[in-house]
Parts: C-alpha cells; sequence; structure tokens
C-alpha cells in the first residue's frame, strides 16, 4: 500500500484505476482517460494533485536565499500572490526539479514540489537554507486539487467562501489569493484556464463533491499527462532530471540571466554552454505516419546525428501521436523515429501543440 | 466484470479464439486485456499471408497509457485483418468479442485446445487476478 491523499476513498468510490505514483496511490483515470481528456479542453476537470509537496518558507533573508536557490530570478514578482515557474539547479547545471514558486508577503514564499521528487528536494533546501537563517515549513497537512477547463473557474467559483469570490475570479494568469483557509491561484498543469487550490486536508473531499456535482469530471494522472504533453508542458524525470540543463531542456526563459552578479546556484557552468552553437535543440515531434511515439524512442536526422524522445504519447485533441525530443544542434525540420525497428517520419514542429482548446500546429 | 462469451477459448495472454465453419480462427484480445490497457489508440496488423508461430509477436495495441504485443495462440497464417481498427481501434474497448475482432487465421495444424483455455478456466485466472 502506498501513500494516500485525503481524496483517495473518493477515487475508489469513482471507481479509480489505481495506480502507483512516486510512492502514492493515485487514480490514472476513472473508465476513459480520453474522455477526460476531452472534459479538461472543452468543459472542466479536476484532477487530484495532493500527492504534490508544498513547502512555506519563511524568514527576513527568504528572498536572497531563493536567488541564489533556484535558476529564475525571485524578485521579478512584484505583487503579493504572483508565482514563478522555475528550475532548481545542482552544481553542474543539471535539474534537481522544476516548481512554481508563489510570494505569499516580503518574508515568506510558497513552493510547490514534485511528490517523486520530496526527499531529496527538502533535503537540498534545508540545508542550503541553513546560512540564510530560513525556515522550511513543510505543509503535509494541506490537500490540493488542480480544477482545469474553459469553464473551470465559473464552475469551481461557488467554492470560494462569498467574501473572496470576486477577488479569486479577478485573478490574472499566474497570481493567487488567500481566500480565508484555502489559497487559490489561476495556474495549472493543462494548456487551460483553471484554478489550483490549497486547501486544508478536512475540506478536500468537500470540495471535491461539490465540483463533481457541478458538472466537473474527475481525471486521473494519465489525462493530466496526455494535456500537459498537448500544452508542451516539461514533466521532470522525462523531460529533464539532473543530467541536463534547462537550456537543453526547452526551459531557456525560465533562466534569469539578469542581474548578471545574481551567482545562482548551476548557473557557472551553463554559461559556458549559453550562447554555444552545438547546444541540443528541445523540440516538438508530430508523426506523420500512423502509430505513437513513446518515451526514449531514437530520432534520426539525415546526415546531422540522433537524439532521443523525452515525452512521447497519442494526443487526443489531434488524433495524433506527438512528442518532445532532445535532438542535435542544427536547421532542420524533419526527422525520423525508430520504432519497432521501422523509420516513421516525424515534423518538427513549434509548440505547444494544443493551447486553451485550441490545435496550434499544422496537421 | 462482464460475462466471458462461453463459444470462445481462451490463452493466458488474455487473448481469445473463435474456430468458424470455415476452419479459419479469429484472434483478439479480451475485455480484461483492453480495459487493462485503457483506451486502444492505434492497432499494428500483420500482412494478410504472413506465417505466424505460435506464441510469436502477430500486432502491436497501442493505448494511450502504453504499447502491448498480441501474440498468436497457435500456427497459422494470417487470411485476415480487421482494417476498420485502423480509423476506430476504440473498437476493441467497445466490442473486444465482436467487431474489436483483429486477425483471422488459418491454422497451420490441428488445434491443441488442451493448451487454451475455456471460459470457465479462465474466468478462474482473472478472479485470482482481482484477489
Amino acid at each position: 500500500m502506498g501513500l494516500r491523499t485525503p481524496l483517495y476513498d473518493k477515487h475508489v468510490a469513482a471507481d479509480a484505476r489505481i495506480v502507483d505514483f512516486g510512492g502514492w496511490d493515485m487514480p490514472l483515470h476513472y473508465g476513459s482517460q480520453k474522455e477526460e481528456h476531452h472534459a479538461v479542453r472543452q468543459n472542466a476537470g479536476v484532477f487530484d494533485v495532493s500527492h504534490m509537496t508544498i513547502v512555506d518558507l519563511s524568514g527576513d533573508k527568504v528572498r536572497e536565499f531563493l536567488q541564489q536557490l533556484v535558476a529564475n530570478d525571485v524578485a521579478r514578482l512584484k505583487d503579493y500572490g504572483k508565482a514563478l515557474y522555475t528550475c532548481m539547479l545542482n552544481p553542474t547545471g543539471g535539474v534537481i526539479d522544476d516548481l512554481i514558486i508563489y510570494f505569499v508577503a516580503d518574508t515568506q514564499y510558497r513552493l510547490i514540489v514534485n511528490a517523486a521528487t520530496r526527499e531529496k528536494d527538502l533535503a537540498w533546501i534545508t540545508e542550503r537554507a541553513v546560512p540564510f537563517d530560513v525556515k522550511v515549513d513543510e505543509r503535509g497537512e494541506l490537500a490540493m486539487i488542480a480544477v482545469q477547463g474553459p469553464n473551470a473557474r465559473e464552475l469551481a467559483a461557488p467554492c470560494i467562501d462569498a467574501g473572496w469570490r470576486d477577488a479569486a475570479l479577478a485573478l490574472k494568469p499566474f497570481n493567487g489569493l488567500q481566500a480565508g483557509d484555502i489559497f487559490v491561484a489561476r495556474t495549472g498543469y493543462t494548456g487551460e484556464d483553471g484554478w489550483e487550490i490549497v486547501l486544508p486536508a478536512a475540506n478536500a473531499a468537500a470540495t471535491w463533491d461539490r465540483l463533481l456535482g457541478a458538472g466537473v469530471a474527475p481525471c486521473g494522472l494519465g489525462a493530466r499527462d496526455t494535456l500537459r504533453l498537448e500544452a508542451a508542458m516539461n514533466l521532470y524525470g522525462s523531460d529533464m532530471d539532473e543530467s541536463v540543463s534547462p537550456l537543453e531542456a526547452g526551459l531557456a526563459w525560465t533562466v534569469a540571466w539578469e542581474p548578471a552578479d545574481r551567482d545562482f546556484i548551476g548557473r557557472q557552468p551553463m554559461e559556458k554552454i549559453r550562447n554555444s552553437a552545438d547546444k541540443q535543440r528541445f523540440v516538438g515531434l508530430l508523426l506523420e505516419d500512423r502509430g505513437v511515439l513513446r518515451n526514449h524512442q531514437k530520432v534520426v536526422v539525415d546526415g546531422v546525428g540522433e537524439g532521443e524522445i523525452t515525452s512521447g504519447g497519442f494526443s487526443p485533441t489531434l488524433g495524433r501521436s506527438i512528442a518532445l525530443a532532445r535532438v542535435p544542434a542544427g536547421d532542420y525540420d524533419r526527422a525520423q523515429v525508430e520504432v519497432r525497428g521501422k523509420l516513421l517520419a516525424v515534423r518538427i514542429v513549434k509548440t505547444p501543440f494544443v493551447r486553451n482548446g485550441k490545435i496550434l500546429i499544422d496537421v | 466484470m462482464s460475462e466471458l462469451p462461453g463459444d470462445l477459448l481462451y490463452t493466458k495472454d488474455h487473448e481469445w479464439l473463435r474456430r468458424e465453419d470455415d476452419g479459419t480462427v479469429t484472434v483478439g484480445i479480451t475485455d480484461h486485456a483492453a480495459t487493462s490497457l485503457g483506451d486502444l489508440v492505434y492497432v499494428e496488423l500483420p500482412e494478410v499471408g504472413q506465417e505466424v508461430e505460435s506464441d510469436g509477436e502477430m500486432a502491436v495495441v497501442e493505448s494511450v497509457k502504453a504499447a502491448s504485443d498480441v501474440y498468436a495462440p497457435i500456427a497459422g497464417t494470417v487470411v485476415a485483418v480487421n482494417e476498420d481498427l485502423a480509423d476506430d481501434p476504440e473498437k476493441i474497448n467497445s466490442e473486444p468479442y465482436g467487431e474489436g475482432w483483429i486477425v483471422r487465421l488459418t491454422p497451420t495444424d490441428d488445434i491443441d485446445e488442451s493448451v487454451l483455455m475455456s471460459p470457465d478456466a479462465y474466468q478462474q485466472i482473472l478472479d485470482e487476478l482481482d484477489d
């Protein structure tokens, strides 16, 4: 038996197929992963993401600490509640984890890190926090749900206390606010509008029921993966890990080089490849043939070299197979992928594949 | 779990066979296999005329989740493949024992039913999986 979220009994009652995910017993789907996927693109779906690790940091020097700890710059967070996506790097520039940081108060930030990397993340953060006298407080008692889709905010609004509802609905993308005993942010991992809601575990089941009662579809980790792949959002452990820097994982936009004297962990080794023309490319692939691209399949670029699919799968929105891949430097827009001994034609496309319900590539 | 059709034979790899009147054998995967895989999105079929060995790879079914080999339960020659699956692989989910059939074979030898399972025997395997 694995770890269980406060919503585990709800998943079982809804006939979810339960799988192990980073030590947690989590729902893969509740019958049809494709239908859950479409529900999020077309209406609204809700995901239990309580397995993710919530860490509150506090102290007078917490900002200085984060400016050293992560590759993006928390100085970009001007307003309370604003969120920042970033990577936390090791001294060689490899990605320890990707995370979201919320600016809660001048001396307080909230981090949301991955479940599968919880232990190493906490150990790393705690050790690095000591010289800054920053308190590291894991909030295991909190649950988290993501309600996503074009109608998600409207359908979820009744779950917010009336006194906070208008303010929550007025949140701009990548902003959050503490609304009574819940924290609501206009963020997500699907490429759709919606909220991520952090709430006391004791309230999770009632909120879940209320959302389902409003017509929001319960969605499992399977749909979460196909949705994030279409939105070309990276998955830690697949698209990047400690052996690769953000620059070769499509995450250069999350690295803040200015101010030049901000010496964040991992900066020096990345400076060396920063402007190199030899960097591997991180691209989207569209399979032109029938079939399904999968993680770790070999990408062959004639006359250039070989790369690898880091995330591959079937896109329910496109009805085609898509992938994210790390491929050799060079100017080309076609390649082949080796699938069971055969080479299948793929086109390199600009990502994301799908955003806000719309297909953004030529199919 | 729905009831298993009584006129089929089954394998430990969760495939089914139907002995047709013309001596050919139709093969598909069971409801249990289809449900475990999840929504099917692609089926790689063999060529008509291809010879397959018993327990040899015969087709590949891919769901949103993973790819899975379909093994030939008997040695034979492929006489027909279910072309409709190219556009509608989810027929395997919705009608695993009907329109979701995958391959039809002409057996190379007499079929040794002792290596295949009756519905009752296969049901027992499914019951043990649930425990």
